[in-house]
């Protein structure tokens, strides 16, 4: 580890690396390299992204008017629904994990691939299939039921295609379940000698916890989802009350894995808001270790707290208390890696780049979305503001305004290591102010709606609750620009951009230490680690000796 | 400027509110004090040519326990507060009036005890507790009133209750909070609170019909349960006199209390729950009683104990007849 200061040198044009390792559809669809996986990623979770935002953009259109004048009801009931199972299960499941995951974890840990290359492959052959088979049957076919499938309606009454829309949800699962697996094993086996599991990146641990979650819980929906397909198909009677089912066991199972899933949604985000806080303060993380367990910390809690989605299900009073108080539970390690990463600018060396401004966005959106999240466990509140806007708010300032940002942000921070390119500074600055403009006119009314009382899933509404509505969909509107705006320059830089050095931000970490982009085999000898990670004050007194 | 908070008509709506603003007062707090801190911490130590090493700061454990100590008294005070709210939603008093709710695709059914029915409508009185039997004929429903901070999923199968007392006379939104199919957001009403003397006016006017319980007893012999409840002596099933809201011996040496599940239970699945002394030789109703039937023999079996003790059951309702008003 050399020096810490931005490394100018402009990169030889034609260095052997992976993007040039290999031309044709035949060399990308077969490629074991993770890196390259890692842009079939990009490419697959840009897809559903705009597909889900597509759909939301018809929702938000049909809310301006009260009257539910613009679609049919159940057309209206067929666009939340695909919208729902695109963005949680296409999007932000396989969506850091997938593309920031595979090109980072061996990087960061000094590895020349993950564990399993093939099976990494055949993940993502699983989630485009799935994903695919999904798209047809809520698009083509149509399913009414929203993300969450609730029986009886879904197994009984929905005349829509639920079985082919479960089919491709349990296939994406499976693509689940192997990445975790991939990545536990990876970073179990694979780190450089001298990386100690106090000296890894704090965002392999989030990884980490993810995988964790991504192993245990989905087979959870996996099977219960061919509960519903066999109660469709063979009227079984698990879930129907008509032959002595029990609707509620559904909602236990699905939320067993569906609460755990938001984690494996946020965790990673979690993970790369740490990371660039550090790189852009140009200080060591503030409470590493208290930031690592607190990842672990809430993987764990994650299991235990699905009961508070059935507060006024006529589950019993006193599982309600314990579902509660369990679910208080996961906002202290949440507040523990806020009160952290805060501390971690004091005293820095801050510079305001794009990565930066999208983590300072997160850490605002995560912390008034986590608090309003205790809103929720509260019991008596939530009695009132369940199944409201309110929810719909809270967490799509958890999933938009957390997983969203940090995404784009680590999509910022490692686009120069990923495409070799630098994107336009100005442009970027702009995309992240006009999303987190965007994001708080769309949602902050969501919040006010949502405790005067309108019902989520609403295809008309009473007419007192159509200022905010407006509100909203003008605040989705010039969301949609700021969305637009990065795919724009992120496409032109990969023709027209600068090249970038190796080190554009003066960072440190392993992925930092190879050419950008990363040869094939990532680093032409392994490297060894000798010291902590973001050590950005001892390498610096080293310099200045030296 | 459209409105802010929903208004405030029953009993436990200012409980509920208060919460909220405490809640809301913590999250301003919070999110304002982390803001202003990256605020201030990103432009105080941004980078400048004589700034362009940070300055280590070294964890501090003491920060460390205080910042996981403090969230945590902050939340459990959140939890006592929130299950006291909640305590007090979900424990009805002894002297409510009853009101039988059946949800099906996309209404609401409503029932009185003296036989009064509504469609999408319910009128109640302000300053008397109100407690709703529903159940629901297809699908998962939600009984919700904003005004009264209140919301009861209807399950199917099985039958939900929940209770409220209206404060304030005014016309307020009912709607269906449970996603329930295509019409889902037109299962809509209103609920009319009104005034003693507005409310007695509104039960005289109109069609009553035969009381609940009295349709219940229609439909008890309908279905030939008397040839089996009968009361006489040696009968093949338990009597059902005076049984409602006490404990009962079933087999296998249990203890079930007799409320609404109970007998719904026992009706849809007679083996589940077998009174101790009697052999299963019930057939099954499930299927062939609809729910508002249901709702009925429960009304009536519930009227055969009219002088239930205040505080022998769980959920103490004294039976529906003797709510009957006086009928000029």
């Amino acid at each position: 580890m050399s020096s810490y200061a931005p490394d100018e040198t402009p990169r030889v044009a034609e260095r052997p690396n992976y993007l040039n390792a290999g031309y044709g559809p035949k060399s990308w669809l077969l490629t074991i390299d993770h890196k390259r996986i890692a842009i079939l990623y990009l490419s697959g979770v840009t897809f559903f992204f705009a597909i889900g935002g597509l759909y939301a953009a018809a929702i938000r259109l049909e809310l301006v008017t009260p009257a539910g004048e613009v679609f049919q009801a159940e057309t209206y009931n067929k666009l939340f629904t695909t919208h729902g199972v695109m963005m949680v299960f296409f999007f932000m499941i396989p969506g850091i994990p997938g593309v920031l995951g595979n090109f980072l974890i061996p990087l960061m840990i000094g590895a020349k691939d993950v564990a399993f290359p093939r099976l990494n492959l055949l993940s993502w052959y699983l989630y485009i299939v799935g994903g695919l088979i999904a798209l047809w049957a809520t698009v083509h076919g149509g399913v009414d039921t929203g993300w969450t499938f609730y029986t009886p309606y879904s197994t009984v009454y929905s005349n829509g295609w639920v079985v082919v829309t479960a089919v491709g949800v349990f296939i994406a699962g499976f693509s689940s379940i192997l990445t975790g697996l991939n990545f536990l094993v990876t970073i179990h086996t694979m780190r450089a000698p001298g990386m100690g599991w106090s000296r890894m990146p704090l965002f392999c641990w989030s990884m980490y916890a993810t995988a964790i979650i991504q192993i245990l819980g989905t087979p959870i929906i996996a099977i219960t989802l061919l509960l519903v397909a066999a109660e469709r198909l063979f009227h079984l009677g698990v879930f129907d009350p008509a032959q002595g089912g029990d609707p509620v066991l559904f909602q236990h199972l699905f939320w067993f894995y569906s609460h755990p899933a938001v984690y494996i949604m946020v965790l990673p985000a979690l993970g790369v808001i740490s990371e660039l806080v550090t790189a852009f303060a140009r200080k060591p993380i503030y409470g590493y270790k208290f930031i690592a367990a607190s990842s672990v910390a809430i993987a764990t809690l994650s299991f235990l707290v699905w009961g508070h989605h059935m507060f006024v299900s006529g589950q019993s009073v006193y599982a309600g208390l314990v579902f509660s108080i369990l679910s208080f539970m996961v906002g202290v390690p949440s507040a523990i890696k806020v009160f952290n990463w805060t501390a971690t600018l004091y005293k820095g060396s801050v510079s305001y780049q794009t990565p930066l401004l999208y983590a300072l966005g997160f850490i605002g959106l995560f912390t008034f979305g986590g608090l309003t999240g205790l809103f929720l466990a509260a019991l008596g509140l939530d009695i009132h503001v369940h199944d409201t806007y309110f929810i719909v708010a809270h967490f799509h300032y958890i999933m938009v305004g957390g997983t969203i940002m940090a995404y784009l942000g680590g999509l910022h921070y490692w686009w120069p290591k990923i495409s070799g390119k630098l994107y336009p500074e100005y442009w970027s600055r702009v995309s992240a102010w006009v999303i987190f403009i965007g994001f708080n006119l769309t949602f902050f009314p969501q919040f006010i709606v949502g405790y005067l009382g309108m019902p989520r899933r609403y295809h008309a509404y009473p007419d007192e609750f159509q200022v905010l509505n407006v509100l909203s969909t003008a605040g989705a509107s010039i969301l949609g620009i700021g969305y637009v705006i990065p795919l724009v320059y992120f496409a032109w830089s990969m023709r027209y951009g600068k090249d970038a050095a190796d080190n554009p931000w003066g960072a440190t970490g392993l992925e930092w230490e190879t050419p950008s982009p990363p040869p094939t085999e990532n680093f032409p000898v392994t490297p060894t680690v000798t010291g902590r990670p973001y050590d950005y004050l001892t390498g610096r007194e080293e310099a200045a000796v030296g | 400027m459209p409105q802010l908070f929903p208004e405030q008509a029953s009993s436990f709506a200012p409980h509920v509110d208060a919460l909220y603003g405490f809640m809301i007062a913590v999250t301003a707090f919070f999110s304002l004090l982390i803001g202003t801190l990256v605020v201030v911490f990103a432009i105080k130590f941004r980078r400048r040519p004589d700034h362009e090493v940070a300055t280590e700061i070294h964890e501090s454990g003491v920060l460390e326990i205080a910042w996981t100590i403090i969230p945590f008294g902050i939340v459990l005070v959140m939890f006592f507060w929130g299950a006291s709210v909640w305590f007090r939603i979900t424990r009805p008093p002894a002297d409510a009036i009853e009101v039988y709710v059946t949800g099906k695709q996309w209404m609401w059914k409503i029932q009185h005890a003296d036989g009064h029915r509504e469609m999408n409508e319910l009128h109640v009185p302000v300053g008397r507790p109100v407690r709703l039997t529903m159940a629901s004929e297809d699908v998962i429903h939600s009984f919700f009133v904003p005004a009264f901070r209140l919301k009861r999923d209807v399950v199917p199968g099985r039958f939900a209750t929940a209770w409220f007392e209206a404060t304030k006379p005014g016309k307020y939104h009912l709607f269906c909070a449970e996603f329930c199919g295509t019409r889902h957001s037109g299962m809509i009403g209103w609920v009319y609170a009104m005034t003693p003397p507005e409310y007695q006016a509104w039960l005289t006017g109109g069609v009553a019909g035969e009381s609940l319980a009295a349709a219940g007893a229609k439909r008890f012999v309908e279905h030939a349960c008397n040839t089996c409840h009968g009361d006489q002596p040696g009968a093949r099933g338990p009597s059902l006199t005076g049984i409602f809201g006490k404990p009962v011996r079933i087999q296998g040496g249990q203890v079930a209390m007799v409320d609404e599940a109970y007998i719904r239970e026992s009706i849809v699945n007679p083996q589940a729950k077998l009174v101790e002394g009697y052999p299963p030789i019930m057939p099954t109703f499930q299927g062939l009683i609809s729910e508002e039937g249901l709702l009925q023999l429960t009304a009536y079996i519930k009227s055969l104990s009219p002088a239930t003790a205040p505080g022998a059951a769980p959920i103490p309702a004294a039976a529906a007849a003797e709510r009957k008003p006086a009928k000029p």
